[in-house]
């Protein structure tokens, strides 16, 4: 392990070397200076209070600098200054005492009313449900036209296969690298919507900074923020708490339509979740199982057992071999649907739909180097549930 | 009788060896004992901190997989926390204190030897599940993040291990803290009022307290982890009816106080070393001493500014944003009072005091940013950011490590007789100095930005600036190294210092001769 990485630090250097050169052309310096002023009224009134903050505190350092560099010139035993005596003096402290505080007031007025209006979440035209799981978030639209609409939403494939540790590509290949996703969450412009967050495992925290806030999504209780777009675009942001391995890995992007364009994105999701629940009463043959579950696999389970099914020994258990995946399949498609408790094995029920769960399960038991050779029918699952 | 005879004539030679340091209840030998601990934490911990920067250097994963990562900003923290920081603090503390106010020693000397050697152990088993797994370094240490927020750090297999060596780091400082007001309250030199205290004794005195508060309250935070985890109780979790935020509520009421735990020695030990070299006593002393205490009070109420996030109610989060930029005042006082200190002083710039000024100029910079956080509408922005990051960074990097440094450099000479070279000290300042600026400036960038912290690939917007963090890092922990060959160099030898080693220096320690004698001021001396 140890030595591996000497050599991997020492090709990274060598990599920087090449970087370097090429880093003006993958991003200026300058445009990653500072907060970025959003598009909603929120994060317009939080950038202009972070403005208003930041100028005040470069006033009050400057000032306070100035007279300290001043000092460390003017006063210096080379130059001749001969120490005065003072050392106390009860108008002067009462003075910088009261300024500050002052000045704090001051800050505090418009970071009130900013705050107020950043959590008032009443009055809301439609509401999502977010639920953060280790390592992706769900979706629920639980109220209007797109009410019944759900869906996952993980980090896209290309930059999942790229952020392998020695995959060796070069992440300026990909336009949104770390930013996308499978699946967007899509809202209507110029509504109020209403953001419900929670968690499923461990605490995450949904956050856009174009929206101008993040909400920590914490399993068991439900939080709240809101929105309102006016314009339709992409925003993209990231989880922002440490949730674990792939803590890093979970962006999150959001799309905002126009209502005739968000109309047709709900007809076209009702329309695959039809499909979706005709496909599962039908009977699958192994290869057709096998074929869909690597792509459910590569979605669900590599961050923890690894695309070669061989997990993270004393971390993440191995598929490989594993006493579950090779043994009765009653007890493999239990542990898949429910979980372990106390460990990072969620319960995926609530996950996988009964085609993905059934494939899935039977994938891992005729590959990565598995070869029990028995199956399960999306149905079976259904009659499990 | 003839046994305390016998028993006399060894008091004056302590014992020789490996076992005069084990066995050790001299303040100077426990005070040495505690500062070299710490700075084979401060390279440990450092040494962690480049394979973070390494992995930062450019976007995608090249060096080590994301779980070792987060193991390495886990360990990271904890050991600059528990084992660099507080230690040397402590360490500085044993050497100075009794030194400081006329004592002989400690009030608690064995204890006070208990109290450092429990801390080799805790460390042991802090780091000993990193090495648990059947490859070196493979993985399985803690890799929760050192706030080992619930429910992520239940997940951990080893926690019972990581439990107990937190349960050991809060006795070792619960006793150190005990020995300090013991020491403080019952053995100053007669007429050494309170009031007439070193600043440095003050703050330490302050920062006792708020140890023996707030280690407690941690040690019932991973105790109730620990139920959680092998005992089936349901504080944190919401199915058994507990709540994870709790977890953040207590962990922080621990954990605010523990940032003030770190910074307020230090500004005990710019107020001795500003006045030394401006030639003129410390302005505002007695306003430095309320400040000392209003933050240490202030520091208690403020805990949940952390949390902005969470989902508090709207009047909770006010009040916590209040409470919090009111620590500005007198921290704004502090920084006003060094200021007025140095203000027609007649200063000199020896090493010492080259860190002490770039402590003010720097602490003051993570101070603003910290006032930033306060804020809570803009903090739902900066929260878990590399701002974030950069702010921490200014105030216990360029603060409180700075301050140890000064200390060091300030009171090396007493501890052994050798005046450091300037031309070394001076090359350590300004390479630290300028380094630590490429370290952890463009941090503030990339966080606003929109670069959330402890993630260990970031998409390609911020590469430039992680490149800069990461070149000025790798400098900065080579700095360090050069501070290790600066050390052993004045203990070897140098030029020979004098009794009151600086010019304008004032205050018992600089009555006795340097180094120091084994034991000193065992006839207590008198302070008009």
């Amino acid at each position: 392990m140890f030595a591996k990485t000497l050599r991997r630090a020492l090709s990274s250097v060598w990599g920087a070397v090449l970087l370097l050169s090429a880093s003006t052309a993958i991003a200026g310096f300058g445009d990653t200076l500072n907060l970025r002023e959003g598009v909603t009224a929120t994060s317009k009134t939080v950038y202009g209070l972070h403005m208003l903050i930041f100028w005040i505190c470069v006033v009050a350092c400057a000032a306070v600098f100035a007279v300290l560099i001043y000092s460390l010139f003017a006063h210096r035993k080379s130059k001749g200054a001969v120490p005065a005596t003072f050392h106390e003096s009860t108008t002067v402290e009462v003075i910088w005492t009261t300024i500050p505080f002052l000045v704090l007031v001051g800050m505090a007025v418009p970071a009130t009313k900013a705050l107020l209006a950043l959590e008032d979440t009443r009055d809301a035209d439609m509401s999502i449900l977010v639920t953060g799981y280790q390592w992706k978030w769900k979706y629920d639209y639980i109220d209007g036209a797109a009410e019944g609409i759900s869906f996952f939403s993980n980090l896209d494939a290309k930059s999942n296969e790229m952020r392998q540790l020695g995959s060796g590509a070069n992440p300026a290949d990909h336009e949104h690298y770390l930013l996308d996703v499978d699946n967007r969450v899509v809202v209507p412009i110029n509504k109020k919507i209403r953001f419900l967050i929670t968690a499923n495992d461990v605490i995450h925290s949904w956050w856009l900074p174009d929206l101008g806030w993040k909400q920590d999504a914490i399993p068991g209780f439900v939080n709240d923020g809101w929105t309102e777009l006016t314009e339709p675009g992409v925003y993209r942001g990231k989880c922002a708490e440490l949730c674990g391995k792939d803590h890093g890995f979970m962006p999150i992007v959001l799309e905002a339509m126009t209502e005739d364009d968000y109309n047709q994105w709900i007809a076209d999701q009702k329309a695959g979740a039809a499909a979706a629940a005709a496909s599962a009463t039908q009977t699958w043959t192994l290869d057709d199982l096998v074929a869909r579950g690597e792509s459910v696999y590569n979605t669900n389970c590599v961050a923890c057992h690894q695309a070669n099914g061989q997990g993270i020994p004393g971390v993440f258990p191995a598929i490989t071999g594993s006493a579950i995946a090779t043994g009765d399949i009653g007890g493999h498609i239990d542990i898949v649907m429910n979980g372990k408790a106390g460990t990072a094995m969620q319960a995926f029920a609530g996950q996988l739909n009964d085609v993905d769960m059934a494939a899935v399960v039977t994938y891992q038991r005729n590959a990565l180097g598995n070869s029990v050779g028995d199956m399960v029918q999306p149905s079976e699952i259904a009659a499990l549930r | 009788m003839s046994t305390a005879t016998t028993h006399d004539d060894h008091h004056h030679g302590a014992p020789s060896g490996i076992m005069r340091w084990i066995t050790t209840t001299n303040h100077k030998d426990i005070g040495t004992l505690y500062l070299w601990f710490a700075f084979i934490n401060l390279l440990i911990g450092g040494a962690m901190a480049m394979v973070i920067r390494a992995e930062l250097f450019q976007p995608g994963m090249q060096v080590v997989d994301p779980n070792f990562f987060n193991m390495m900003t886990t360990m990271h923290g904890l050991i600059m926390i528990f084992g660099a920081v507080m230690p040397g603090f402590v360490g500085l503390a044993n050497w100075q204190i009794p030194m400081m106010i006329g004592a002989p020693d400690m009030a608690l000397p064995r204890m006070n030897n208990w109290s450092f050697w429990i801390l080799p152990f805790a460390a042991i088993m802090l780091i000993a599940p990193m090495f648990t797994g059947g490859a070196f370094l493979d993985g399985q240490g803690p890799a929760f993040g050192w706030t080992m927020y619930a429910p992520l750090s239940l997940q951990y297999d080893k926690l019972s291990f990581f439990i107990f060596a937190v349960h050991m780091l809060g006795f070792s400082s619960i006793m150190g803290a005990i020995n300090i007001i013991a020491t403080i309250l019952n053995m100053r030199a007669p007429g050494m009022t309170l009031m007439k205290m070193p600043l440095f004794v003050w703050t330490w005195f302050i920062t006792a307290f708020l140890l023996i508060a707030v280690m407690p309250v941690l040690a019932g935070a991973v105790t109730m982890l620990l139920t959680d985890k092998y005992f089936g109780t349901s504080f944190f979790a919401a199915a058994g009816g507990g709540d994870p935020v709790m977890f953040q509520h207590v962990f922080w009421f621990f954990g605010h106080p523990e940032v003030y735990i770190m910074i307020l020695p230090a500004f005990g030990v710019v107020s001795q070393i500003i006045p030394t070299f401006a030639r003129k006593p410390l302005f505002g002393y007695s306003s430095m001493v309320y400040a000392t205490a209003s933050i240490a009070f202030l520091s208690f109420i403020v805990w949940a500014h952390h949390m902005f996030t969470v989902g508090m109610p709207v009047a909770g989060e006010l009040y916590f944003m209040y409470a919090t930029v009111m620590i500005a005042v007198p921290t704004a006082v502090k920084v006003f009072n060094w200021m007025a200190t140095m203000w027609r002083g007649s200063m000199t710039f020896e090493t010492p005091m080259l860190w002490a000024i770039a402590f003010v100029f720097l602490f003051s910079l993570g101070g603003f940013t910290g006032l930033m956080m306060g804020i809570a509408p803009a903090d739902m922005q900066y929260h878990d950011t590399y701002f974030i990051v950069a702010h921490f960074h200014y105030v216990l990097v360029t603060g409180a490590v700075f301050s140890i440094i000064a200390a060091v450099y300030y009171w090396l000479p007493k501890w052994t007789g050798h005046m450091v070279n300037e031309t070394h000290g001076k090359i350590h300042f300004w390479w630290s100095t300028i380094s630590v600026n490429v370290l952890f400036f463009p941090q503030h960038f990339i966080g606003l930005a929109g670069m959330p912290r402890r993630i260990p690939d970031y998409s390609v917007q911020f590469a430039d600036w992680n490149m800069v963090s990461s070149i000025g890092g790798f400098a900065f922990g080579l700095a360090q190294v050069y501070f290790l060959f600066v050390l052993i160099k004045t203990i070897k030898g140098g030029e020979k210092a004098t009794d009151q080693v600086w010019e304008g220096a004032e205050g018992l320690e600089w009555t006795i001769p340097s180094p120091a004698p084994y034991h000193t001021f065992e006839t207590a001396p008198t302070v008009k």
